[in-house]
């Protein structure tokens, strides 16, 4: 069984020619809070605040394919919200998964439609199930819930039974 | 104001388009609204659109009418109990849906899938794209009105459902797939008529050919219509055949192969032209080179077992339970207690019929997943939808919409 490479310094030194990490340590190394590979699996954690930057830098580096965002609630530890974006290179014939914390007191992240307009629907479904708010989003309505639902089902403190 | 919860549902046509300019003015637009249930909408899609005459400028689709919070219900299940939800999902693909749940899991574990458990997932995978792309073309081409096509496909459609309800004991929701391997061994006539089916194949993927592809009233509905460049496919999220009509040349069972299939020979059908021509070709291509990739695997079917070496996840042997200490117990707590999984996360995507089909598995190292998404290739492709139609008449909204090939259920999750 092969085991987890834990941290950014050793993840680089493991992966020395990684182009995505490569790219953002040469970009914004403040930015890469963490980084992980386990299970063949690349992941950079990257601060909220620098989600689009660090988006368009990996695309700029070749990941050109954005195939998933998505979210995890970690309640009841903080940072509660852990958004998840999975990017694919069609030339290097990779992935790269970035993450990011989004504390409970505020949950909130860019959006980056601007770099992949993709993401429009994606970024949807994130606002509807679990309520983390996209900022700069063209067009952040529920798309799963009806309108007026109140709560986002896919938090952890959401009932699997609903609310009767 | 709708006030009763259902009816709460449904939202105004007009929150999400409004006709322009003023009223009463001789160039005004009209917003039309087609579905939820309409026979051309594959299941419970609603569009919202915006026409002047007969062109489209605006095409919104609104989504959500068969959310059943799968993923929620995920959470509150075991691992192996989460193998029957993935079925429902998407009711044409059940068994590329459990091969990328299951491959994900195995990733977690870290298993070890034995040869001949690989090579009848990748047959079974081939057959269930079989299904689909038969399931696609009768209903394109009826769209289209091409009624007869519809029938010739189902019937070779209930052929591989026999085949299906043969091996699992399931038509649709298979569920044949298990975390470390498969359910049981095939029974002992399946290979031979697989064998038999995949033999007439090619003659009938021939027929149907000869009735549409030299078919002027066809050929003019699909020429030409639903254009979409490689550029805006990437950028809107497509894969699968519409993104390998685009131009493309990705499939994920060559450029990142799983379960065995960089041990099968197969092309990966491309073409330039970006319509719904193109995506017509490429699948009908692409069912021929699935019959291909069957062959290949009944020639050379390993034998061995069906599971891993994983007493821990896998379920023992019915003999071995009725002589060993250990199996009955291991059977007992996999049963009661499901299996834990060590902490991590994973993201294993396959090729299904519609595209990139990617499940992203949480584990907090208990018996239940901690959170399991699906990336959708239909969920993605829908949002090509405007790019596609703008500009066109309602009637090529019809022929597009065929082309994508989306499944609602898959959609709405």
């Amino acid at each position: 069984m092969d085991s987890a490479v834990l941290g950014k310094d050793a993840v680089l030194a493991a992966l020395p020619d990684n182009r995505a990490l490569t790219a953002l340590l040469a970009w914004k190394a403040e930015a890469v809070l963490d980084a992980k590979y386990d299970r063949k699996e690349l992941t950079i954690t990257i601060s909220r605040d620098e989600i689009r930057g660090a988006c368009q830098t990996v695309k700029t580096a070749g990941y050109n394919f954005l195939e998933d965002v998505t979210c995890v609630d970690w309640y009841p530890g903080e940072p509660r919200f852990q958004v998840t974006y999975h990017i694919l290179s069609h030339g290097l014939k990779e992935r790269v998964r970035l993450i990011s914390p989004v504390e409970s007191i505020d949950p909130s992240i860019d959006s980056i439609t601007s770099i992949w307009p993709s993401a429009n629907y994606y970024e949807r479904e994130v606002w509807d199930l679990f309520g983390v708010r996209i900022l700069g989003h063209p067009d952040l309505r529920r798309i799963m819930m009806p309108e007026e639902w109140e709560g986002h089902p896919l938090r952890k403190d959401y009932p699997v039974e609903g609310y009767r | 104001m709708p006030t009763s919860p259902e009816l709460a549902k449904f939202v105004e046509t007009t929150t999400l388009l409004k006709a322009r300019p003023e009223e009463g003015s001789k160039d005004r637009t009209m917003v039309l609204n087609m579905g939820p249930q309409h026979p051309s909408t594959h299941g419970v899609l609603r569009l919202v659109i915006e026409i002047d005459g007969e062109t489209v400028l605006k095409v919104v689709p609104d989504i959500g009418y068969l959310h059943t919070g799968i993923e929620k219900t995920c959470e509150a299940k075991f691992y192996q109990q989460v193998v029957p939800m993935t079925d429902r999902i998407d009711y044409l693909c059940p068994m590329t849906n459990n091969l990328a749940y299951c491959l994900a899991i195995e990733k977690l574990l870290q298993l070890e899938i034995p040869d001949r458990a690989q090579w009848i997932r990748v047959m079974l995978n081939e057959l269930t794209r079989l299904n689909s792309h038969l399931v696609w073309l009768g209903t394109h081409a009826m769209d289209i009105g091409a009624l007869t096509v519809f029938l010739y496909c189902f019937r070779e459609r209930e052929d591989i459902l026999r085949l299906f309800e043969h091996v699992s004991g399931q038509r649709m929701m298979t569920s044949y797939f298990r975390v470390g391997g498969l359910a049981l061994e095939p029974p002992l006539d399946f290979f031979d008529r697989v064998k038999a089916f995949i033999k007439r194949m090619p003659e009938k993927i021939d027929q149907y050919e000869n009735l549409l592809t030299g078919n002027p009233i066809f050929v003019n509905r699909l020429k030409g219509v639903g254009h979409l460049s490689a550029a805006d496919a990437i950028a809107l999220g497509v894969t699968g055949p519409p993104l390998r009509a685009s131009g493309v040349d990705w499939d994920l069972r060559r450029d990142m192969p799983y379960s065995s299939y960089e041990k099968f020979q197969f092309k990966v059908p491309v073409s330039n032209d970006c319509d719904v021509w193109a995506r017509y070709v490429v699948r009908m291509q692409e069912m021929r080179e699935s019959v291909k990739i069957i062959e290949q695997a009944l020639a050379g079917m390993p034998e061995g077992r069906i599971t891993a070496d994983a007493p821990k996840v896998v379920l023992p042997d019915r003999e071995k339970m009725k002589t060993q200490m250990e199996s009955l117990i291991y059977h007992f707590k996999i049963v009661t207690e499901g299996f834990t999984v060590p902490a991590g996360e994973v993201y294993q995507a396959v090729e299904s019929p519609r595209g990139e089909m990617g499940y992203y598995a949480v584990s907090d190292g208990t018996a239940k997943p901690y959170r399991v998404h699906m990336r959708n290739p239909s969920f993605a492709t829908l949002q090509a939808l405007q790019t596609m139609c703008e500009g066109r008449l309602i009637a090529d909204v019809v022929a597009v919409i065929g082309s994508i090939d989306i499944v609602l259920g898959e959609i709405d999750r």
